[in-house]
């Protein structure tokens, strides 16, 4: 339905742009005709011509003579090139529209490939209609426009922990690796040249470098968009894509060396050349991250003083960062390189200090144009295909150079993973150099290059131009498509799993859990002496010049001092509770009650609107009301009922056991957010795991099993309970920003990596925004009153508990329920609290309190 | 944190808890950095506390049920042995290793140890059985709050029926493996993603 809606549009809108083509093909006054060959498609020289050419157009307008007052004029020249621009973004993206309606095809043909098909099919039209491509994808557009904002919305999202733990092997991939995929694919196209293998071809062996070097290059376009839709490891994950990305600063220097290598021919190339071509990598590749690094620092000090203009604010970070790609291209350094920086750098720093609305800004922003030019960038590969001009078919040029791509890439990453593998402690397993080596997609970068390259120097460019095009249609296409079954083969292989009974996936899933936690205490990622000085240099320096006061003090939080003053206070609780002779308060379940309650009140809706995302269909049938009778033991009733209620169960299970971190882990993709949005889930695990402790803490002290009678409360106590539960939830939140930050593993990266990760979107950080503030919560106890009350010495004796309580504002929330119920179980302090709840209104602002000086001795 | 200057394993030591745990050496050391970076009171042996503090854990369902698997019974500190003892259990299952040695005793990261520790978790006092009331607190933990109580309790009873053999309402570990049949042990592995730059 939605499907064939979308086609009908999608052909209107064809049609609409054919029309505009063969009016613009028609036209005899194409400006940008200059260059010989016709390219519209071309918003670089567009922009820098559009008010050159309404100026002209205008000119030429005016000098008309005018008979009479026209009420409308035809000024289709005055918007060509802007409207042509639009016009393709549109088309680009209703083709998107259109593959992603079709979600069953989606899933068997990676969208990419689907868009390159797309673009043959438009390019088929124009070329129909105009007998020559008017449309084709040239290296500025493609450069300068198109891929900055893929590459910088990479670098943004870059997990950076991951990243810089496994930086020695992608590093190796990305620089030795492509080196090797350039040398040996020129090397041996040029001996299957001496051999004759391909007739007669007019290449000498710097050229054929030239060829290796544009082609060696993994594209990161490609690549993320073929992995995304693959799931695999996150270390894996990494490597290619990380590869990807770097690699160009390798492609970059080797084409730009043996470009100059060709011009000055053979006989001038001597050693001194070559030292400098070493030399120049280095510079262009270190110069590149430089520039980004600085550009990424500016981001960060800028997103410091931008608090009176956060309506603009995410902008500098788009413009920041094109400037820093910019710069790095006008100085011939790698601007892939510099750009990833750029977002690798101030990603963390710009979550810190712009209000959470603006980093939702960014991050949508972000994707949009990441999105909306990978989409763009696919289907003109597509179209550019549709090319008489280009294709020169040299047969065995092609098959040969696909060949060698294909087993060379394989044989680069066998041999480099193989030398890797002994300085790992965890070796890349085989199938890991499987799927990475058939994972090395060429795209975009490539054909951007190989256009690139000087007609004048190199005789056989269009058959250069040609087979890279089927070199990445092959890869992106065929590859892509096959990626999937190959994963999906090779992991079938090793585990296939059908859970049977409710034990089995009880189990699983407690494995699971088990192996996030045991993953967590062995610490996981190295813990190594570069990372504790990069961690103490950030600390003390970095956060301190790039992060706002208010910032840094909410990451000041450690979870363990939460900890310590956790115990601290469970201590003299139980101390208080010891001279008043009873546990009583300790053992309230209210926060059984609190949850019950939530329970009702949010019923299932939420709950499934998440999880049918996971088993679309399943959740249909979860409505159905579940058997809440407990089951007679072996009692022979209907078997169908069972049947049924078995099911039930199972879907009962499915549904709220409660996911294993892993499968939430932040990953990077481009279309989607990975935020972890079961933030609920956390938060009452960690309310949980905490009152949890507390309660062992107290019976270790009494040295008594905690009883598992639960104290009965009247409906009344219920209701009053139910603020506290929420503000508990609220200082638990304060708090889930903050421990995924903390990263025990020491280490600097982490912290946006996991912030990313546990920080879901609104409001967590800024307990203001709680969509579910409710005006009862003003009657809590705030943090800061329990210290007025210390201060103002009004201290009764009865409030020992409540002075000998909470030290930091959060910690005292989180108690605040306890305190409270206390009062309900234990009438003798009931007297006071007309007194706080009024002083509660009377002086107290709203925002949080500053936190109490004495917070130091214990940090 | 800070750096700290990490008491150094001695060479025999490695070797025999690499005889004993299967891990490499510089695993064992990589592992070893780790214990002390842990071990606040730096007095060579972990409490509850030193687990308790990683922030992780805390979000963990069962982050304190495998807390306390570290711990011998009625002990409060666990030293690098009893630590790398544990974690041994979530070593990949090698198929050599048993070939190696048959007569000695089960590897520690064996299908049936890696499903003893598995079991131990459910076991609360320790009888061997897992009962109705220890697989409901499991479950009470490993679920969200949506589930109300008789809800569990008739997925804790249907559970055990479908595990309990000989009928005595429990589940026995004899009846825990052979229910967990296909419980994937492959999984249960942790890929120690020890990555050194």
């Amino acid at each position: 339905m939605a499907a064939s809606w979308g086609f009908i549009l999608f052909l209107c809108v064809l049609l609409m742009v054919c029309r505009g083509l063969s009016l613009a093909g028609v036209d005899p006054d194409q400006t940008l005709s200059s260059s010989g060959q016709v390219k519209i498609r071309n918003p670089q020289i567009d922009n820098a011509m559009s008010s050159n050419h309404g100026t002209t157009g205008e000119g030429g307008h005016a000098v008309e003579h005018i008979t009479t007052l026209p009420i409308v004029s035809w000024k289709w020249h005055h918007v060509t090139t802007p409207y042509l621009v639009a016009l393709w973004i549109l088309v680009s993206w209703l083709c998107k529209l259109v593959i992603e309606a079709n979600h069953h095809v989606t899933s068997v043909i990676p969208e990419s490939a689907l868009l390159i098909c797309f673009g043959f099919i438009l390019g088929g039209m124009i070329w129909a209609a105009d007998k020559v491509q008017t449309f084709t994808l040239t290296p500025t557009v493609f450069f300068l426009y198109l891929l900055p904002q893929v590459i910088l919305d990479a670098g943004y999202h870059m997990p950076n922990k991951l990243f810089f733990t496994n930086l020695g092997g992608i590093l190796v991939h990305a620089v030795i690796g492509t080196c090797w995929n350039a040398a040996s694919l020129g090397l041996s196209l040029w001996g299957c040249q001496m051999g004759g293998a391909m007739g007669d071809l007019d290449i000498g062996l710097l050229q054929y470098l030239l060829f290796g070097s544009l082609m060696a290059a993994v594209d990161p376009v490609a690549v993320i968009a073929v992995f995304e839709q693959v799931h695999v490891n996150d270390v894996l994950f990494i490597m290619v894509f990380g590869e990807s990305l770097l690699n160009d600063g390798v492609t970059v220097v080797l084409f730009n060396v043996f470009d100059a290598f060709v011009s000055l021919g053979g006989p001038k190339i001597d050693a001194a050349e070559i030292i400098k071509g070493i030399v120049s990598f280095f510079v262009v590749a270190f110069g590149g991250s430089l520039v980004g690094l600085g550009f990424g620092l500016l981001i960060s000090l800028l997103t410091r003083c931008t608090k009176n203009i956060q309506i603009i604010e995410p902008g500098f970070i788009f413009v920041l960062g094109y400037l820093s790609y910019l710069t790095a291209e006008m100085l011939s350094l790698s601007a892939i390189l510099s750009i990833v920086f750029c977002g690798m750098c101030c990603q963390k720093y710009v979550r810190a200090n712009m209000d959470e609305n603006s980093v939702q800004t960014v991050r949508y922003a972000m994707k949009a144009f990441a999105n909306g030019s990978e989409t763009i960038i696919f289907v003109f590969l597509g179209i550019s295909a549709i090319d008489k001009v280009i294709w020169v078919w040299n047969t065995g040029f092609i098959l040969l150079t696909l060949l060698f791509v294909l087993v060379y890439r394989f044989i680069g990453v066998f041999f480099l993973t193989w030398i890797l593998n002994r300085f790992r402690l965890v070796p890349l397993e085989f199938v890991d150099q499987v799927i990475m080596s058939y994972g090395g997609l060429r795209g975009a970068v490539a054909y951007g290059l190989a256009v690139m390259l000087d007609e004048n120097k190199i005789k056989e460019k269009n058959l250069m131009v040609c087979t890279t095009l089927i070199v990445v249609y092959f890869t992106v296409i065929l590859q892509g498509i096959t990626m999937k079954p190959l994963v999906m083969w090779l992991k079938v292989k090793r585990a296939a799993v059908t859970e049977v009974s409710l034990l089995e996936k009880l189990t699983n899933k407690m494995f699971n859990h088990t192996l996030v936690a045991i993953e967590d205490i062995s610490g996981q990622i190295g813990h190594n002496y570069m990372r504790s000085k990069w961690k103490y240099f950030e600390e003390n320096w970095m956060s301190w010049i790039l992060m706002k006061p208010s910032a840094r003090k909410k990451q000041d939080q450690l979870l363990d001092v939460f900890h310590q003053l956790n115990l601290k206070d469970a201590m003299e609780y139980v101390t208080e509770g010891e001279r008043r002779g009873s546990l009583e308060f300790v053992r309230n379940e209210n926060s059984i009650i609190d949850f019950k309650k939530k329970s009702e009140s949010e019923s299932f809706d939420i709950n499934n609107a998440n999880i049918s995302n996971d088993h679309g269909v399943m959740s249909n049938t979860s409505r159905d009301p579940i058997p809440s009778v407990s089951l007679e033991m072996h009692e022979q009733t209907m078997k169908a009922v069972r049947e049924a209620e078995a099911i039930n169960a199972h879907h009962l299970l499915d549904q709220h056991l409660y996911k294993s971190r892993k499968q939430h882990r932040h990953r990077f993709s481009r279309s989607h957010f990975d935020i972890n949005r079961d933030e609920k889930e956390v938060q009452e695990i960690f309310q949980r795991t905490m009152r949890n402790r507390l309660e062992s803490f107290t019976s270790a002290k009494m040295g008594v099993k905690p009883p598992k009678t639960i104290v009965k409360h009247t409906q009344k106590e219920q209701q009053q309970k139910m603020p506290n539960g929420k503000s508990m939830d609220k200082a638990k939140t304060s708090y889930s920003g903050d421990e995924g930050s903390e990263g025990d593993s020491a280490s600097g990266y982490d912290q946006s990596y996991m912030r990313a990760t546990y920080r879901a979107g609104a409001g967590i950080e800024n307990p203001a925004f709680m969509p579910d503030l409710d005006p009862m919560d003003l009657l809590q106890i705030p943090p800061w009153l329990a210290e007025s009350e210390l201060d103002s010495s009004m201290v009764a004796l009865s409030h020992r508990a409540q002075v000998g309580l909470p030290r930091t504002p959060s910690n005292l929330r989180r108690l605040a329920p306890l305190r409270i119920s206390t009062r309900s179980t234990d009438s003798f302090t009931l007297e006071n609290i007309p007194d706080t709840q009024q002083m509660d209104s009377d002086q107290l602002p709203p925002p949080p309190p500053p936190r109490p000086p004495r917070d130091d001795g214990y940090v | 944190m800070g750096s700290r200057a990490s008491r150094l394993l001695r060479e025999e030591e490695i070797e025999e808890i690499k005889k004993e745990t299967g891990f490499s050496h510089s695993q064992i050391t990589r592992l070893y950095s780790r214990f002390t970076s842990l071990d606040k009171g730096e007095n060579g042996t972990l409490s509850r506390e030193d687990f308790q503090r990683i922030p992780e854990l805390a979000i963990n369902p069962l982050g304190d049920r495998i807390i306390n698997a570290f711990f011998p019974e009625g002990e409060d500190q666990v030293n690098f042995r009893g630590f790398m003892r544990t974690l041994a259990h979530f070593r990949p299952i090698e198929d050599n290793e048993k070939n190696k040695n048959p007569s000695a005793t089960e590897p520690l990261n064996s299908r049936t140890n890696k499903l003893l520790f598995a079991f131990r978790l459910y076991d609360l006092d320790r009888d061997d059985k897992i009962s109705r009331d220890e697989l409901l607190q499991v479950l009470r933990m490993m679920v969200g709050v949506n589930i109300s109580d008789e809800q569990l309790g008739s997925i804790a009873d249907r559970t055990i029926q479908e595990a309990d053999t000989n009928g005595d309402s429990c589940i026995s570990f004899n009846e825990f493996i052979k229910a967990s049949f296909v419980v994937n042990i492959h999984i249960c592995t942790v890929v120690l993603v020890l990555v050194n730059i």
